[in-house]
């Protein structure tokens, strides 16, 4: 759906931006760009909407390539693909319901149409009531609201988020990414995220890539990442900390994703190897709708003995990286 | 010398006085009304030609944007370098030419206007900068052209700015008006001078002051009501937000 081919883009001279990005986002997914501030995410994202213009390289969504558009024929791409912002971006001197309209009125929908197609926006969101209130009189997460209710009006195919809850509190947070996660779903919405949260990943994408300094490190769908040995994002999604120095102990961190996240592989190397096994850390979440996760074990004596088990859960598909031995 | 014993002096004073401010009321008003009609347009292209902008290649060309904003920068500087009294009498060929005669009221029209449009403009510059960028890529974002932009996002945050600089530039309209005496135009000027100069009557100078004194306060008062009623930024309730929203959690 949105296909990001080979941008690259330097500013004054000196700051490169984005180095030879390259980025595929499938129809239907929540996609979410990670990476420290400075990373260039949000000229990734722009460039997507052509708010920002790439040096070089092709931004294609939809099959048309946008970094080829001007005047009339880009703004008809816009109206494609909506656009929620950290701090919302509401004229704050207009209400609610105008706001949307305004989205409305940029698309040319006849005055008589507007007043009702905002409402339903509004209603979409959970802010029907507040239809006449002024930003100013909104909670952050009302706000927000009315920013996805904005982007959405023109019935776009896809919505760009940049930083959308990072102004907001871990509440709030959750329930914006609820109703990105249940429009995207509903309205079979491309979403294209950024953001510096791990936990913003956690919750509603099914992809991700993570940036730094302009370069794209590694991308694809989080339960792949997941699976991929010494993936940066799987280590930054299930942090386990430093790992501890244990004498006379081996130490390994595994990596569930999916089915085997809920076989009993632990107990099964317990029983089957008689190895004392003990758990010194472990996490587990739902990501993209599967079970996900990471434990680190002490594995007791020789050598050979912390090899075997390593053997023996790669053996059960499980993900093992050997942190220390004994 | 005059004499505020004889009878007539107080029912002339009054009589005096009414046409006095009816005239400056009727040019400044007039003055006003033309220069937000030029200056308004003139404020917003002079800043959306600024590099960067949300105008800075009308007509696709980039070099003319940036043509237009020097060229409108340089006008503007112009107009509210020259005093106000040199403007006037150099102005007269052309006042001649627009309404047919320098001499009178009518005509101190022009002058007042032209002087007052360059100072509206960089009244109406101010206000638009102070708009949040965010609201231009927001715009942008939803793929608005400039023309909704401006109605829908520039004049609607810039609006109490705008009403707090028209009070100002009415009085700095009344203020010039005072000075179109000297080319025949009438006003309280014209009373401060014939009366007050000419014939060292203190009762007018004192009239005119307290009367001009009256239309600025009454002015600002208006202006000051009218930008709080166009101005909802303020988030006089954002701490009454936070309570529906915890209200709404609860439910």
């Amino acid at each position: 759906m949105i296909t990001i081919d080979r941008v690259t883009r330097t500013f004054d001279g000196a700051v490169r931006a984005l180095d030879d990005v390259s980025i595929h986002v499938r129809r239907g997914e929540v996609f979410g760009v990670v990476g420290q501030s400075g990373a260039g995410k949000s000229t990734l994202l722009r460039t997507v909407n052509a708010l920002e213009r790439p040096d070089s390289g092709t931004v294609t969504v939809d099959g048309v390539e946008v970094t080829a558009l001007q005047g009339r024929r880009l703004l008809e791409a816009r109206h494609r693909i909506g656009m929620v912002f950290q701090h919302f971006n509401l004229v704050s001197n207009r209400t609610a319901v105008e706001n949307i309209e305004f989205a409305l009125e940029a698309v040319g929908r006849p005055r008589s149409a507007k007043r009702d197609e905002a409402l339903e926006m509004l209603d979409l969101v959970g802010l029907a009531h507040r239809a006449d209130a002024y930003p100013g009189e909104l909670s952050g997460g009302q706000r927000q609201r009315v920013g996805i209710a904005r982007a959405l009006a023109s019935k776009p195919d896809v919505l760009l988020s940049d930083e959308a809850t990072s102004a907001l509190d871990p509440d709030t947070t959750r329930q914006i990414l609820a109703l990105i996660r249940r429009l995207s779903r509903d309205l079979g919405l491309t979403v294209l995220l950024i953001t510096h949260e791990m936990d913003v990943v956690k919750q509603v994408c099914d992809s991700a890539a993570l940036l730094e300094q302009g370069r794209v490190v590694e991308q694809g769908p989080l339960l792949d990442l997941v699976r991929t040995k010494g993936s940066r994002l799987a280590h930054d999604l299930f942090p386990l900390g430093e790992a501890p120095e244990l004498p006379g102990y081996g130490v390994l961190d595994l990596t569930f994703a999916g089915g085997e996240a809920e076989r009993p592989t632990i107990a099964m190397l317990a029983r089957d190897l008689g190895i004392d096994v003990s758990i010194l850390g472990a996490t587990i979440e739902t990501i993209a709708g599967e079970q996900a996760g990471r434990t680190r074990l002490a594995i007791p004596g020789e050598p050979g003995v912390v090899e075997r088990a390593a053997r023996f859960l790669g053996e059960q598909g499980v993900g093992v990286e050997v942190v220390s031995r004994p | 010398m005059i004499d505020i014993t004889s009878p007539d002096f107080w029912s002339d004073l009054g009589g005096v006085l009414l046409k006095g401010t009816l005239e400056t009321l009727w040019m400044t008003s007039v003055a006003l009304v033309f220069t937000i009609l030029i200056g308004l347009p003139l404020g917003i292209v002079l800043v959306g030609t600024e590099r960067g902008r949300f105008l800075e290649a009308p007509f696709g060309s980039r070099a003319f944007g940036t043509a237009v904003n020097r060229v409108l920068g340089f006008v503007v500087n112009l107009g509210r370098s020259v005093p106000f009294i040199v403007l006037m009498i150099a102005l007269i060929p052309f006042t001649r030419f627009l309404v047919g005669s320098f001499v009178g009221t009518g005509p101190a029209i022009v002058p007042l206007t032209i002087v007052a449009i360059p100072f509206f403009a960089r009244v109406v510059e101010i206000a638009v900068k102070e708009v949040d960028g965010g609201l231009f890529e927001a715009a942008e974002s939803l793929g608005a052209s400039r023309w909704l932009l401006v109605r829908r996002v520039i004049l609607p945050q810039a609006a109490p700015s705008i009403v707090l600089g028209t009070a100002t530039t009415i009085t700095s309209i009344i203020n010039f008006s005072a000075m179109v005496g000297v080319v025949g135009g009438g006003g309280l000027g014209n009373v401060a001078l014939t009366y007050g100069l000419q014939r060292y009557s203190w009762v007018h100078i004192v009239a005119v002051i307290v009367i001009l004194f009256a239309i600025v306060q009454l002015v600002q008062a208006g202006a000051n009501g009218l930008a709080r009623r166009v101005d909802h930024s303020s988030g006089r309730s954002r701490a009454h937000a936070r309570e529906i929203d915890e209200a709404e959690r609860v439910i």
